[in-house]
């Protein structure tokens, strides 16, 4: 699709950006050419954000220019942008959750007719620009009853209903199932067909090599190379991001032969959301939920461990227990690490200690008072023992990259000294060279004797890391894979509940 | 971001101070300084110390403000509260039950503490039990306080009635420990206190914790609603701790006892540079802005230039003034 022949659409110049004293772009050229997908991957921090703010107009740079058919502009900002044909499809979820899929999607620019607003049309509008990407949605549901990948499609499909030129995609995949993403990679194909450039920006590397025509990689800032996608393997691109080799991404584990189980759970059900579930979880084992977004793994989980109502029996090491509250759970030495970081696990306007200690806080108050040198000391302990890389230790959590955060989520779990350690969605959103510390750490929990639960939509991941795999779908149980049969195939089998042979079509595609 | 750890400088120079911190004691300084060019007599020690000494009941209360604010709620009653707390210490005086006055005295003051204490603790479960916004609860129970005081009352006043007792509990507003006036005694004590708890002890940080994101804190084990209904708590004990300075001053209370005192108290909090969103919470700050709330009163009570008739307009004006230059004063990392 490149035809280097025709003139570049968009183009940065000599790009760089400074946040104070700190440069975290430097020196970046990059071209857009129309009909393309120009995929750019990096680990975090490596200032791919930053580069997508600055082409869609959120941030000005520091030095350097960019040029729109040929011609330099300066962006006012994002509504400049978006004017010119530049859209930005965020990360983030931005909707108002009150308000309708059709009122989202128009939200800004509604379609009125005389004084009132047309809901018809802007109904109309809404369910065509939802079809079109391949899912069915109803445009008067309000979002906040939708999934997080539904969302996320909505998000998309506002996005691409202003007339557009470039679209940025930043991390769109990574709340969205495998269905969802294939749905979601068609639609940008068409987006190229119809002479639009794309500029996409995933952790998924397969994804990246399935349909980019060019991949630019960053690293620390600076561009390490831009090349065509074709005959450049997803290992090569992991190098390139991480600037070493990255020989293997799961550690090697041997299975657990314990014979005693940690944890038992019985006709577990949370009401809306699991049903009926049993499983046993073995010491030293590390035991894998996979299934679609939705299919109640995290429900069921935060059922057990007290943070919703449930009904059913749990017995730890054998014995009866009842979590009334997560604090019971938490007291008896299990941890959930949620998968929602910047929600529900990290204080983000607080700084890096305050958030460490919170959940162990007990362990730092001498008499009545917080020891703060002891707070401080667990600190620089934590940064050392999980690599978190902070320039500064008087940071805000909110200020830390993905990775960071969630390394910073684990160390404050870890003070709690758990036997039971839930993790939930481990990776999301998480480059390349901290996903294989994350591996190894849980790896290593496991190792110690302590019982793991992985809860992931990432099938790669589940079967690099577990010794078992339990997938769920609807709210149920439906089966048990391990050994030779962790495969990609039976999980989708059990998953989606589609016969074999469309289960393979499917898989074929991811 | 990718950087690695650097081996943190310790030294901490004029440039990490949190602006946003340091604001009201210079907004403090400038009024300080604008008064006494408006009237000489405004730095003398008897017109500071008589200033400071009145705004000593909104202080207090806002101390306890300071607490369910940084929780992420929101006391409107407190002016209410001031009311029923007092009358009812007044009546249990009046009663007689106890012959000696200095017991009668200690007993009445327990009471007012217990009482403080009940209704703080009715706003706290009506909000986190019932689940009713703080701000509706507590509008509720602020008629509620507002409407007993008044038939206590029948609308008139409750006035304490034993001259014995009158002369015994006079210095506790009218007094003075070196020279310091008591009630001023009374603000830095609560101020050390709240200042103790928030910044130094395990419930302190659990309050900033609730009230910067109630899930993060639920998910890391902190009894949420028990630290909800514990800031309330802490805000009728201030409450009543008022009541004790207030009784004394004109020995009576009506059905307009501590009218708007909420307000007054909120403004003071984020004045002080306590966020009102929750997460962050200032209690010198909020003593600092109790100060400005009643400093500004007395420099235009001084002046001739501007009517005394304005003051409401003024706080008003301050409040929304406070807010666009903690706005402005951006957190610098």
């Amino acid at each position: 699709m490149v035809t280097p022949a025709q003139p570049p659409l968009l183009e940065a110049v000599g790009i760089s950006k400074s946040f104070g004293p700190v440069e975290v772009l430097g020196d970046i050229n990059l071209s857009l050419a129309p009909g393309e997908v120009h995929a750019i991957i990096g680990e975090n921090g490596a200032g791919k954000s930053t580069l997508m703010k600055i082409l869609a107009g959120h941030l000005p740079p520091t030095k350097g220019e960019l040029k729109l058919d040929g011609k330099p502009v300066v962006l006012a900002g994002p509504v400049d942008a978006e004017a010119r044909g530049i859209v930005l499809v965020h990360q983030e979820i931005l909707l108002a959750p009150d308000l309708t899929v059709a009122q989202n999607i128009y939200l800004g620019r509604e379609v009125r007719k005389g004084l009132t607003l047309d809901d018809k049309a802007m109904n109309k509008g809404a369910a065509e620009a939802v079809r079109a990407l391949g899912i069915d949605i109803d445009p008067t549901t309000v979002v906040g009853r939708l999934s997080i990948a539904q969302r996320q499609l909505v998000q998309i499909a506002r996005a691409l209903l202003v007339p557009h030129r470039v679209v940025i995609f930043d991390e769109p995949t990574a709340s969205l199932t495998l269905t969802e993403t294939d749905a979601l990679l068609r639609v940008i194909l068409d987006i190229r067909k119809k002479g639009a450039a794309v500029l996409y920006i995933s952790h998924r590397l397969p994804e990246v090599k399935e349909i980019a025509d060019r991949v630019t990689v960053l690293r620390d800032g600076k561009l390490i190379t831009t090349r065509p996608a074709e005959g450049l393997e997803a290992v090569d691109m992991a190098r390139l991001m991480v600037g070493r080799d990255v020989a293997k991404l799961y550690p090697d584990r041997v299975a657990t032969r314990a014979v005693d189980y940690a944890l038992e759970v019985e006709g577990m059900n949370v009401p809306g959301y699991a049903h009926d579930a049993s499983f046993k979880l073995r010491q030293g084992e590390i035991l894998g939920f996979a299934g679609l977004v939705g299919a109640g793994r995290t429900e069921l989980l935060e059922g057990v461990v007290g943070l919703r109502t449930s009904h059913g029996k749990v017995r730890l090491n054998g014995k009866p227990v009842h979590f009334v509250t997560v604090r019971d759970s938490l007291r008896a030495g299990i941890v959930y690490l949620s998968e929602d970081r910047k929600g529900k696990g990290l204080l983000l306007g607080q700084n890096l200690g305050i958030n460490l200690t919170l959940a162990a806080l007990g362990q730092f108050v001498r008499g009545l008072r917080i020891d703060r040198r002891k707070e401080a000391k667990a600190l620089d302990a934590s940064i050392a023992e999980f690599d978190i890389r902070t320039r500064n230790k008087d940071l805000l959590a909110g200020q830390l990259s993905g990775g960071n955060q969630q390394k910073l989520l684990l160390a404050k779990m870890m003070l709690l000294n758990p036997q039971i350690v839930i993790i939930d969605e481990p990776t999301r959103g998480i480059d390349i060279g901290t996903k294989e510390q994350i591996y190894k750490f849980i790896a290593e929990l496991a190792e110690s004797g302590k019982s793991v639960i992985v809860i992931s939509s990432e099938m790669q991941e589940v079967i690099g890391i577990c010794d078992r795999i339990l997938v769920m779908r609807n709210g149920r149980i439906v089966g048990e894979v391990s050994g030779n049969h962790m495969t990609e195939d039976e999980i989708v089998v059990l998953a989606t509940g589609v016969t074999s042979r469309e289960a393979a079509s499917m898989a074929e595609q991811a | 971001m990718t950087d690695t750890t650097s081996a943190a400088p310790l030294r901490r120079s004029w440039r990490d101070i949190d602006l946003r911190a340091v604001a009201p004691f210079v907004a403090l300084a400038l009024l300080l300084v604008l008064g006494s060019f408006v009237n000489p007599n405004f730095l003398g020690l008897d017109n500071l110390s008589n200033v400071l000494t009145r705004s000593a009941f909104i202080a207090i209360i806002a101390v306890g403000a300071t607490f369910v604010i940084s929780a992420g709620g929101l006391d409107l009653s407190v002016g209410s509260m001031v009311a029923f707390v007092a009358s009812l210490t007044i009546m249990f005086l009046n009663s007689g039950m106890i012959g000696n006055p200095f017991l009668m005295l200690v007993a009445a003051m327990l009471l007012a503490m217990g009482i403080g204490a009940l209704c703080g603790l009715a706003n706290g479960l009506i909000t986190t039990v019932g689940r009713i916004e703080p701000f509706i609860a507590t509008l509720g129970t602020m008629g509620i306080y507002r409407g007993l005081t008044t038939w206590l009352s029948q609308g008139g006043a409750i006035t304490m009635r034993q001259p014995e007792l009158q002369q015994l509990y006079r210095p506790v507003y009218f007094g003075k420990v070196f020279g310091v006036p008591f009630p001023l005694v009374a603000v830095a004590l609560s101020a050390i206190v709240g200042a103790f708890v928030l910044y130094r002890t395990a419930f302190g940080r659990h309050v900033v914790a609730v009230g910067s994101n109630e899930d993060v804190a639920r998910y890391s084990g902190i009894p949420v609603n028990r630290v909800r209904n514990v800031t309330y708590v802490i805000q009728g004990l201030c409450v009543a701790v008022a009541c004790l300075l207030y009784i004394p001053r004109l020995g009576s209370t009506s059905a307009t006892t501590g009218l708007m005192w909420e307000l007054q108290a909120i403004t003071a909090v984020v004045v002080g540079g306590t966020a009102l969103r929750g997460g962050v919470g200032r209690i010198w700050g909020t003593i600092c802005g109790a100060f400005i709330l009643e400093i500004v009163g007395n420099i235009m009570l001084l002046s001739n230039f501007v009517s005394e008739y304005l003051l409401g307009a003024i706080q008003g004006a301050i409040i929304i003034i406070a807010m666009l230059v903690q706005r402005s004063l951006v957190r610098r990392s």
